[in-house]
């Protein structure tokens, strides 16, 4: 049997041009143009990538971040094509590396279906024959004719993640996309991947949860800087990926970024804990997060936000330096760290992700996913009983408890 | 075992047009067109309103400013405001569709960025959204027609439609090219609208070709991608004599900007989602 997806040699560079901005101008190239030209760096994103995916084959790729992850599933997705080697694909690839593309908040839910659904590369009459399934897994039920601006955002999302979960593409691409919704629409989502995977498609799946990835995926491929150092059963990648994690000493709490992409501006993320560089604290412990960053062009009040997951990848808090009134800077800046100190997470014991970004009040600037830290679990108190794991998210440090006897009057 | 189709990715396409390619992407030219539409005429008596007012505005003041002086010089043998009404409309077309399709790439980045699908796609339903607001314009030109009592010929059940064509030709030919420009080129969108407004007094939009005594400059207008589709559109007046000359010229003038546009257009959008 010939494989549905032959990658040979693939390989990805991208020209790094530290002085340039990320846009060019006519301006810049005119005036360029008399200059000598200016210092350029090749940088290999994927490096002689081979893989020889089969038909009804759930592949997992993990790697940490800017290991090529996304720039696989792009040149998977032909969004952007490669600088050498080639792929055959034998069957339809869809592609969803984000859900909800070219939703339209003007538009009904409706008309959002079939315009996503053409997007993603449904035909008209293949949506028709979805459409009531479509709405009966988004629940959306009687609001399929309300305009999309009027959805919450997790109906939104809903929707998304069901017009994509009918595509009846050879070849599914997904990135992520089990980021959504609660809890209970997860575990639908999860069950819908288990559907067509059993219905003899193809999935590749890229995601941070290791969790999602091995009840999903029966084999792995790990991507470790532009090359792929292990394929094959799922067990043994993982087993490779985290105990290489694990030989770098959990990379210490620092996270470096090379930065290939133009728009990096952070160039490392610290974590501390407990007042040293760790990736693990205790139930109360203090935490603090780093962010070295510099920027080409002038940054008028950078912004600095975290949002934490729980280990299914449930958010479990957001916030950015706004929400408890504090600017960094004064004046334009274009570079520095930014730093937030917890002096008590007040988080049960678990594994985490927290998604760092950057951001002024305009644009979004950078943002660097799925970095993870570990909560140990300990005594907050030195006497009672340990709270229990289940129910419980977060704990209270200082409750007071009393006992008022009631007076009779005689 | 079901249909297999086989393709592969490779570092450069070749350079090629794609039309198999768009054939089986049809769906999706309605379905951006459509969301461009209905989202314009969401509410749709305001829509209506938008799409007449601006042709009929501009018509009052050329008339009223420009009507006397050109009439006496060109005696054309329609009443003024009917011709530069005329000449608005399917100028409407091209500006309409040329700076939609110019922006249209910019405007729909995060969906470049995310999922392939062939990028002519994006532009080319951007022009068609402009020949819809020329449809419901149509409108006030019949009324104007009846209004000022102008013999119409039988050939307009031929010649508007080959006018409409031309017309977006020529708008898809340079709005793809300025599309692919705009990619790369951050600052060309400010280019545009002046653009735009100096190619309309270029174009026999509001003044016939005749006006012109110098034969050179006669020559040029009639090479004007849009002289055209204006001749042959005006040919929908019975007295109305079209100039075939100019109609020839400018269709193949179209031809080449549409060429032109279209492989530049092929040669940069692989590396579209990499700039974007």
């Amino acid at each position: 049997m010939k494989p549905v997806l032959e990658v040979k040699h693939l390989s990805k560079r991208y020209i790094l041009n530290r002085q340039q901005q990320s846009y060019l101008t006519i301006r810049d190239s005119l005036s360029g143009f008399f200059k000598r030209s200016q210092k350029k760096e090749d940088f290999w994103a994927l490096d002689d990538i081979c893989l020889d995916i089969f038909e009804g084959d759930i592949v997992g790729i993990v790697g940490k971040n800017g290991a090529g992850k996304s720039t696989l599933l792009k040149i998977l997705s032909r969004i952007t094509p490669p600088t050498l080697g080639t792929i055959v694909a034998r069957g339809r690839i869809a592609s969803m590396l984000e859900v909800g593309t070219g939703f339209h908040p003007e538009l009904t839910g409706r008309d959002n279906i079939y315009l996503n659904g053409s997007i993603l590369g449904m035909r008209r009459k293949e949506v028709n024959r979805n459409f009531d399934a479509i709405v009966e897994f988004a629940g959306i039920g009687r609001f399929v004719d309300t305009l999309l601006k009027h959805y919450s955002s997790g109906m939104q999302s809903r929707l998304a993640f069901a017009v994509a979960a009918f595509l009846e593409n050879e070849i599914l691409i997904v990135d992520e996309v089990l980021a959504v919704g609660d809890a209970e629409f997860q575990k639908k989502c999860m069950a819908k991947m288990g559907d067509i995977s059993h219905s003899g498609r193809t999935i590749l799946f890229v995601s941070h949860n290791i969790t999602a990835i091995e009840t999903l995926c029966k084999k792995g491929a790990l991507l470790e800087k532009g090359k792929l150092t292990a394929f094959g059963a799922i067990g043994s990648v993982i087993s490779k990926y985290t105990s290489n994690e694990a030989a770098c000493g959990g990379s210490n709490g620092r996270y470096t970024f090379e930065g290939f992409e133009k728009e990096s501006v952070v160039s490392e993320i610290e974590f501390i804990c407990d007042g040293r560089h760790s990736e693990t604290l205790a139930m109360g412990g203090e935490f603090e997060v780093r962010v070295h960053f510099k920027s080409v062009v002038e940054l008028k009040n950078p912004m600095l936000g975290l949002i934490i997951y729980d280990e299914f990848h449930a958010p479990v808090l957001f916030f950015n330096n706004n929400h408890y009134g504090v600017s960094f800077t004064k004046g334009p800046t274009k570079g520095g760290v930014l730093k937030v100190r917890c002096p008590s997470m007040l988080l049960m014991a678990g594994n985490y992700s927290a998604d760092i970004y950057l951001s002024t009040p305009f644009v979004d600037l950078d943002i660097k996913k799925g970095l993870l830290f570990r909560i140990e679990p300990k005594h907050f108190l030195e006497h009672g009983e340990m709270l229990p794991q289940r129910h419980n998210t977060f704990f209270m440090k200082d409750l007071e408890w009393a006992y008022e006897p009631e007076h009779y009057s005689a | 075992m079901r249909l297999q189709m086989e393709y592969v990715i490779k570092p450069k396409s070749d350079l090629s047009l794609g039309l198999e390619e768009l054939w089986e992407f049809r769906e999706l030219f309605f379905f951006f067109t459509w969301r461009d539409v209905k989202i314009k005429y969401k509410q749709a008596v305001l829509g209506i309103f938008w799409a007449i007012l601006q042709p009929l505005f501009m018509t009052v003041i050329f008339s009223t400013l420009l009507g006397k002086a050109i009439n006496d010089q060109t005696h054309l043998p329609i009443p003024y405001p009917v011709f530069v009404l005329s000449g608005l409309l399917l100028w409407g077309i091209f500006s309409g569709g040329m700076t939609n399709a110019a922006d249209s790439m910019i405007a729909n980045a995060n969906i470049i960025k995310k999922i392939y699908f062939p990028r002519l796609v994006i532009p080319l339903s951007a022009v068609l959204a402009a020949c819809v607001d020329f449809l419901m314009a149509l409108a006030i030109f019949f009324a104007m027609i009846v209004w000022y009592q102008v013999p119409v010929s039988g050939a307009g059940i031929w010649v508007i439609p080959l006018a409409v064509l031309q017309a977006s030709v020529a708008a898809a030919g340079v709005g793809i090219f300025f599309a692919a420009l705009n990619v790369k080129y951050r600052d060309f969108r400010y280019i545009i609208p002046f653009l735009m407004q100096s190619l309309m007094f270029l174009t026999p939009v509001v003044y016939p070709v005749s006006i012109a005594d110098n034969g050179v400059v006669q020559k040029l207008l009639q090479l004007n991608p849009m002289a055209g589709a204006l001749e042959l559109f005006r040919g929908v007046f019975r007295d109305y004599i079209i100039n075939w000359e100019t109609v020839g010229a400018s269709a193949l003038s179209c031809a080449v900007f549409f060429t032109v546009g279209i492989f530049y257009f092929r040669k940069a959008e692989t590396h579209f989602a990499d700039i974007a």
